[in-house]
């Protein structure tokens, strides 16, 4: 069974089609690098594929059920552009907040081992509203991955982060894919999303302009998939 | 093929209301009542009628909307609540104008009157509403949803109202079944005027859905071009 | 587990909430100013009193109240945090009722907090019937919180929300507010809930269950497209 199945997905605002006809599958552990530029329909495939909008047309599944049924969202982790946290609440707060939205157990257990791992231990009772950026973004991979998802949706998660954070971040998208999770990263970091990706996708205009495994040639020269399917040199 | 229902309709309503005011302008006896201003009941209760069931229709549309998200049902929805309150506000207006005459105010709270008003609020607030959206999907679903909600809640104010004890007005009340006698040749017009009232309601849906659907055109057509 | 998951969205508004006080302090200010206005714009003389009262106290819970439903939805926009809240496996029914059930308690203590302020300024007994006064303040209190939580996610990502929120559940309000006034004016006055006035809360309990209903159905509607 696939992680990931786009089929026939047709997305309308009004006339408009922002996704046309797209189609892709992937199996579990993969990672998939989502390309185009600002307007393609990055962000408009994702919120669908995070089950926060509706498709026209065709469907989503995610190993193998609708995204929005229940058991599904439980497997999937959604870090967007927005930090998703509240700013009255403490760090700890937000952490269990969302450990007990997602049914876990333990959840101040689970919270405090995050708040460690994202470095946060010290400032746990600290409320958001008064973290730096940094500190506010590490709080929002924490959360995450809280619920130890099966399935990533990042929409240009290195975009905005400090030094650290980015730290954070990477070690913990690898050790992700280690335990063979399903990841979708939309970017504008192109050398660093082609190094990590098993398959690449690039929209252009609402649809795919490729959509497949990485080649070589995208690893040597990351511009190489832009100069051949968008026919000039964007980057 | 549509121009010539349209065209076929106006005349039918044309004919229809000229020969319908005619008579009653002329047709009925004036000392049938005490005032020759009863006649404004002739515009003013079809209204009434045709206009709530108009707010009822377009209840159905939306949610026709709602389930096959065709936005064929959202136009027709929206242009049908829109002439339904614009019949709203002919009741309204015929109603203060009869009042003035009956009881020398221009608003006197009368149940029937004041349910209308309340009604045409509520839909006036769909109006607002479709146009502080730009987004078509989002204006679609809703003013869909507040179409559903305002119908069900429109139910509850008339009967509130008809119950509540101060809005029971001790004059005569805006009808013309006084003394429980039905006078069929004042009724037999009536009934001409709900279906003139009807055919104009279905003139104007069928203009109005052309306008937006112009509009529509339009819209796509600069988002087009922005992309 | 539902039930767990409501309470989880309530309790975190409502801690929110707390720690701010932002439309808590908002809509007593708002309401005491009210008071004040009316006692001005009519003469509080025990037989106007008799008349109004439970006039006077609905219309200024449903002004302050506003404020307080406004805040409902928009404190989620702030971060995105709805877009969280929906992709997590939280039924959109059970977000929609944690949220009623956070904005009802603070709307209860609003008004209770009024009622005693209300009973100073205008010298207006309340504790004669206190019981029955409650369940009508519970019942029509509920009709406020359920269409004003529904619309407060409708209007939640309108230019114009503070404006349109209103101007979208007054009118709806309509029908229980009626039915709250005349109750409560008849209970200040001392006069117990008998067979004349029963109607009434039938009215108040039947407009609830509808509502609620429809909110729950519709949640989904309005907040995933």
């Amino acid at each position: 069974m696939n992680a990931l199945e786009i089929d026939t997905v047709w997305k309308y605002f009004g006339d408009y089609p922002a996704l046309r006809d797209v189609g892709f599958n992937v199996e579990a552990g993969s990672v998939v690098a989502l390309l185009g530029r600002n307007g393609a329909g990055k962000t408009t495939l994702l919120r669908i594929l995070a089950g926060l909008s509706k498709p026209s047309k065709g469907s989503v599944k995610i190993h193998g059920s609708e995204v929005r049924e229940e058991p599904t969202r439980r497997r999937i982790g959604v870090l967007g552009h927005g930090i998703s946290l509240y700013d009255e609440l403490t760090a700890t707060e937000n952490l269990v907040l969302f450990a007990n939205l997602y049914g876990l157990k333990d959840s101040e257990k689970r919270a405090h081992q995050w708040l460690e791992r994202t470095g946060l231990e010290r400032v746990r009772d600290g409320l958001v509203r008064e973290f730096s950026r940094g500190m506010r973004q590490r709080l929002a991979v924490a959360r995450t991955f809280i619920h130890d998802p099966e399935v990533l949706l990042f929409d240009e998660p290195f975009t905005s982060l400090d030094d650290r954070a980015i730290a954070v971040l990477q070690s913990l998208i690898a050790d992700a894919q280690k335990r063979g999770c399903t990841i979708v990263m939309s970017t504008h970091q192109l050398r660093e999303a082609i190094e990590l990706a098993t398959h690449v996708v690039l929209i252009r205009k609402g649809q795919f302009a490729y959509a497949g495994e990485r080649r070589q040639e995208m690893l040597d020269d990351p511009t190489w998939l832009y100069r051949t399917y968008e026919g000039d040199g964007a980057a | 093929m549509r121009n010539r229902i349209l065209l076929l309709l106006t005349a039918a309503f044309a004919v229809l209301i000229a020969w319908n005011l005619k008579h009653i302008l002329l047709g009925l006896p004036d000392e049938a009542r005490q005032d020759a201003i009863f006649r404004i009941l002739y515009f003013h209760a079809p209204a009434a009628m045709v206009g709530l069931t108009g707010f009822g229709v377009g209840m159905v549309f939306s949610g026709v909307y709602l389930a096959t998200k065709n936005f064929y049902w959202d136009t027709l929805a929206a242009s049908t609540t829109e002439v339904s309150l614009m019949l709203a506000a002919i009741n309204l207006v015929t109603g203060s104008i009869w009042g003035r005459q009956q009881w020398g105010v221009w608003w006197a709270w009368d149940a029937r009157l004041t349910s209308m008003l309340v009604c045409w609020l509520i839909f006036a607030g769909y109006m607002m509403l479709r146009r502080a959206i730009e987004e078509p999907d989002t204006r679609a679903r809703l003013s869909a949803v507040v179409s559903l909600f305002g119908t069900v809640n429109a139910w509850f104010v008339y009967k509130v109202i008809e119950w509540f004890p101060r809005l029971q007005h001790p004059g005569p009340v805006l009808s013309f079944r006084t003394g429980g006698r039905i006078d069929r040749q004042l009724e037999t017009p009536f009934w001409w005027m709900v279906l003139a009232y009807i055919l104009l309601a279905v003139i104007l849906v069928m203009i109005r859905m052309r306008q937006e659907s112009v509009a529509r055109e339009i819209d796509s057509l600069r988002r087009l071009a922005h992309a | 587990m539902f039930l767990r998951q409501c309470l989880t969205v309530a309790a975190k508004d409502l801690r929110a909430e707390w720690r701010t006080k932002e439309a808590l302090n908002a809509s007593l200010a708002f309401s005491t100013v009210i008071l004040v206005l009316f006692s001005f714009a009519l003469d509080p003389n025990p037989e106007m009193m008799q008349e109004f009262s439970g006039g006077l106290l609905w219309l200024v819970f449903l002004f302050a109240g506003a404020l307080v439903l406004n805040r409902s939805f928009a404190r989620e926009m702030q971060n995105d945090c709805l877009d969280a809240l929906l992709a997590s496996p939280v039924p959109v029914s059970g977000l929609f009722l944690g949220k009623a059930l956070a904005n009802y308690a603070l709307l209860m203590t609003l008004e209770l907090i009024c009622l005693a302020e209300f009973g100073v300024l205008f010298n207006v007994r309340w504790l004669g019937n206190i019981g029955a006064l409650l369940i009508v303040m519970a019942l029509g209190t509920w009709a406020l919180t359920v269409v004003g939580t529904i619309f407060s996610a409708l209007t939640v990502n309108l230019r114009l929300r503070e404006v349109m929120l209103p101007v979208l559940v007054y009118p709806m309000m309509v029908p229980p507010m009626m039915a709250a006034m005349i109750l409560t004016t008849s209970l200040l006055n001392g006069d117990p809930i008998g067979p004349g006035n029963i109607l009434w809360v039938r009215v108040l309990a039947g407009f609830d269950v509808i509502f609620t209903l429809l909110g729950v159905a519709f949640i989904d509607t309005v907040l995933v497209g």
